[in-house]
């Protein structure tokens, strides 16, 4: 089976307002896919349709070769699921739900594994979860999927609230489950996150999908953000892989072709520079610049 | 300056914006329960010869004693004092529950209060702007009794002292909730132990009232609703009996706030321990979760239903001696069937109550479903292996059964109490047999309660609470006062509950109990299908 996931032209409404508006989503078996759009895009929602817990409106979509609303509870006994919000039952301790989720699922719950994982994410498994903060509770709910022997993993913005070093350990253990042959369908807001795990990417927007491939095939992702502070103005037309550039006299804002970056910089240095800052555009930003003209004007300030 | 009380008044706004339905909702019911009654009564038994007579039957029996409290004179006003005066201290008791938990620990546990906490807000006033809010509804709810009760043509003071009876039981249960509020770290634990309170208090002036003079009548006195009665609305007030209730909303005031500055914030008093680092054996799948959640709960209803209906049913022994006073009231009395056909009337009244609690019980466990989904805890089960009836039954089971036990319970301790206090020739074996098997025919009415809040949940999720709990309102309204407000056979055949059989004493009709089952099964069967097919919150 070549897709683990293929959605087409999926459509789901909430009353008025339009949650998706014609969706395309193809995730590989075996690949890391992340599935990037800014908050309030259809992540949640699509990933809900993919579990059976909405009904879609139109469209089609099949997960695992089957349909996620009609097979749903066969279906589950192959994935495993971090929602994007954890809530728990405050009663249960933490080691406790990972058994249960585990029991729900099907499967016998790994204890090895599960206990190895408790360590490297640091999990007190015996506290009542209503004493978890939202990042312990996110590693409960991560303990319990990667212990399990799921071939799909659905993780619906699995690092919010994990402090960096639990972030390194949760890359970590994705990339050695794409070693493994697993596939895991990540979504998130943080295109670093993408960047560091993901085989494909499918961006979304406003319940559209705008762009999907491998990272490399989308030229305009491997920019770097370019913020100086010059001794003299500096003049950059003619220069190829500049983009969007903005100059305010000694100031320059611009964006730049990682494969043009040495041009520019000893262009930069010719000048004179006071400041200078370099990091990769926020997924926010590539919206405002990127997407805002193909998909309407409703987004653009 | 910045004090302890900071920005009170804002969150008092806050509360009333949030409670802008529900408060007058709950304000409309209790003040149109008590005039319509009262108004009903006034058209209804206009001449002296007429109050006389449903004063004498109410007084030789003692299930109307046990259910509505003792009866203080025969005129209109405290003829309706007496049907509505406990029963509208309940709702305005029940009301206070509901504002005061919402506006403190239920918050904290949400996380809001520590959102508002953060804001220049000093430190006790969400719990003082909590009490405000519902001390404010019980004045409004006193006005507007003291307003309207005149119009209908009942004695001024009478009239000030019935609203002003319900009124302060409102405000000495928010005392009381106050201090629920600081003990637990759950709102839902902190809302059973008031209920509890409440259960407490209702029977022990049950008992007292049922018991008559020969018996523990002083138990009438011990909490509040008694004090309802002791207040004696329109039959020769006595106003001194008002600074009881005022008494404990000012110590449960002043104890809550005590409690509070000595805790941390979002924690109870009683610290939570670690528990199992790995699920055991019971907690396993669906059904196992739904015990897992809700046996605490249907472990305190057990436990209240088994002192409460012992003391109940050993209140039974005695009744009947003590009504032979006058020639009206003894005639009514061998009307009635007397002796024996007297105490199976309470005992049968006391199934009755047994039936509408249990069913209170079934609506909050199906209901546990909403909550589970509006939480997006369903989630993590519904994307395990497990079908959406296969967790919707999970939930509708233990309202089933606990439901089942909670009447058992009620039966079987009904029996021992009574047994066990009553004369020699009475067995306890035969009384527990008899009073197990009168607790149980209410199941099928119980089962009907339930699955009407199921199918509600499957088709009208969004409503699902208001139905549940608005048919069992309407239950109680029908069966309690129905009758007493002459409505017409129809009404009362709405209810289920009018349709199983009055046991101990009545004739049991197995189509009747058949057909409310055959109900309950239809409408559990298309509450699940419409959880089938719809959107997960």
């Amino acid at each position: 089976m070549a897709n683990a996931i293929a959605a087409t032209g999926l459509r789901k409404h909430f009353g008025p307002t339009k949650a998706l508006d014609g969706l395309e989503l193809t995730v590989r078996s075996g690949e890391v896919h992340a599935f990037l759009g800014p908050n309030g895009a259809g992540k949640t929602t699509t990933i809900r349709i993919l579990l059976g817990l909405l009904r879609k409106d139109g469209g089609d979509v099949t997960l695992l070769g089957g349909d996620p609303w009609r097979d749903a509870t066969t279906l589950h006994s192959r994935l495993a699921y971090v929602p994007g919000d954890v809530t728990l039952w405050p009663g249960l301790t933490g080691g406790e739900i990972i058994d249960l989720l585990a029991s729900l699922r099907g499967d016998g719950g790994a204890p090895k594994r599960r206990q190895e994982l408790t360590e490297r994410f640091d999990l007190d498994p015996s506290k009542k979860a209503r004493a978890y903060s939202k990042g312990n509770r996110q590693k409960v709910a991560l303990v319990a999927a990667l212990a399990s022997d799921a071939e799909l993993l659905v993780l619906d913005e699995p690092t919010a609230g994990l402090d960096p070093l639990m972030e390194a350990t949760f890359r970590e253990l994705i990339a050695a489950e794409r070693q493994a042959g697993r596939t895991v369908l990540l979504s998130s807001h943080i295109l670093a996150e993408a960047e560091a795990l993901a085989d494909r990417v499918t961006i979304i927007r406003a319940g559209r999908t705008v762009e999907t491939g491998t990272l490399a095939e989308m030229r305009h992702l491997s920019r770097t953000s370019v913020d100086a502070d010059l001794d003299t103005p500096v003049v950059l037309d003619g220069l190829p892989g500049v983009h969007d550039a903005m100059i305010d006299g000694t100031r320059l804002r611009c964006e730049v072709d990682n494969a043009a970056l040495n041009a520019v910089l000893s262009r930069l240095t010719s000048a004179g520079v006071r400041t200078l800052t370099c990091r990769p555009p926020t997924l926010e930003e590539l919206f405002l610049r990127h997407y805002s003209e193909r998909t309407g004007p409703a987004q653009q300030r | 300056m910045i004090n302890s009380l900071t920005s009170t008044p804002a969150l008092v706004k806050l509360a009333l914006r949030r409670d802008r339905i529900m408060l007058p909702a709950w304000l409309y019911v209790i003040v149109i329960g008590v005039c319509a009654n009262a108004y009903t009564f006034s058209k209804l038994y206009k001449t002296p010869s007429s109050q006389a007579a449903l004063a004498a039957s109410a007084r030789s029996n003692p299930a109307l004693l046990f259910l509505y409290g003792r009866m203080n004179g025969t005129s209109v006003g405290a003829l309706t004092a007496w049907r509505f005066g406990v029963w509208g201290s309940l709702f305005a008791a029940i009301m206070a529950i509901f504002i005061v938990i919402r506006h403190t620990r239920a918050d904290e546990e949400a996380g809001r209060l520590e959102l508002i906490g953060s804001a220049r807000v000093g430190r006790q006033a969400p719990l003082v702007a909590a009490l405000l809010t519902s001390a404010l509804a019980c004045v409004v709810l006193t006005l507007l009794l003291c307003a309207l009760l005149p119009v209908i043509g009942l004695p001024a003071a009478g009239s000030v002292a019935l609203a002003l009876a319900i009124g302060t039981t409102g405000l000495a249960f928010t005392g009381v909730t106050a201090v629920a509020a600081q003990l637990t770290s759950g709102a839902r634990a902190a809302r059973g132990l008031v209920f509890c309170v409440l259960g407490l208090a209702f029977m022990t002036r049950a008992a007292g009232d049922a018991a008559g003079a020969a018996g523990p009548s002083w138990l009438t006195w011990a909490l509040p609703l008694g004090w309802t009665e002791m207040l004696r609305p329109f039959a020769g007030e006595r106003w001194w009996v008002l600074v009881l209730p005022l008494a404990m909303f000012a110590a449960g005031t002043w104890l809550a706030f005590v409690l509070a500055a000595r805790r941390d914030h979002a924690a109870g008093l009683l610290p939570d321990r670690p528990g199992r680092p790995e699920a055991s054996a019971l907690l396993r799948g669906p059904q196992s979760l739904a015990w897992r959640l809700q046996w605490t709960s249907l472990a305190g209803w057990a436990a209240g239903f088994a002192i409460l209906f012992a003391v109940c049913g050993a209140a039974a022994q005695g009744i009947g001696s003590l009504f032979g006073s006058s020639k009206a009231v003894e005639k009514e009395f061998q009307q009635l069937g007397g002796q024996s056909a007297i105490v199976n009337a309470y005992l049968a009244a006391l199934m009755l109550l047994a039936g509408l609690c249990a069913a209170a019980f079934a609506v909050s466990a199906v209901l546990r479903l909403r909550t589970e989904e509006t939480a997006s805890r369903a989630d993590p089960v519904l994307s395990g292996s497990v079908g959406r009836v296969r967790w919707g039954c999970s939930h509708v089971l233990v309202a089933v059964a606990g439901s089942a036990a909670l009447l058992a319970v009620a039966g079987i301790a009904t029996g021992l109490g009574y047994g066990l206090r009553a004369s020699a020739q009475v067995s306890v074996g035969g009384e527990v047999a008899r009073m197990f098997g009168a607790g149980m025919a209410e199941l099928p009415a119980v089962l009907v309660i339930a699955a009407i809040a199921a199918a509600a949940f499957g088709l009208l999720p969004d409503a699902c609470v208001a139905v549940g709990w608005g048919v069992l309102g309407l239950a109680v309204l029908v069966n309690l006062f129905g009758q007493s407000l002459q409505l017409s056979g129809w009404v009362l055949d709405i209810s289920p509950f009018t349709h199983v059989p009055r046991l101990p004493g009545g004739t049991v009709a197995a189509q009747s109990l058949v057909w409310l089952c055959v109900i309950a099964v239809a409408f559990g069967a298309a509450g699940l299908a419409g959880l089938r097919r719809r959107d997960i919150a």
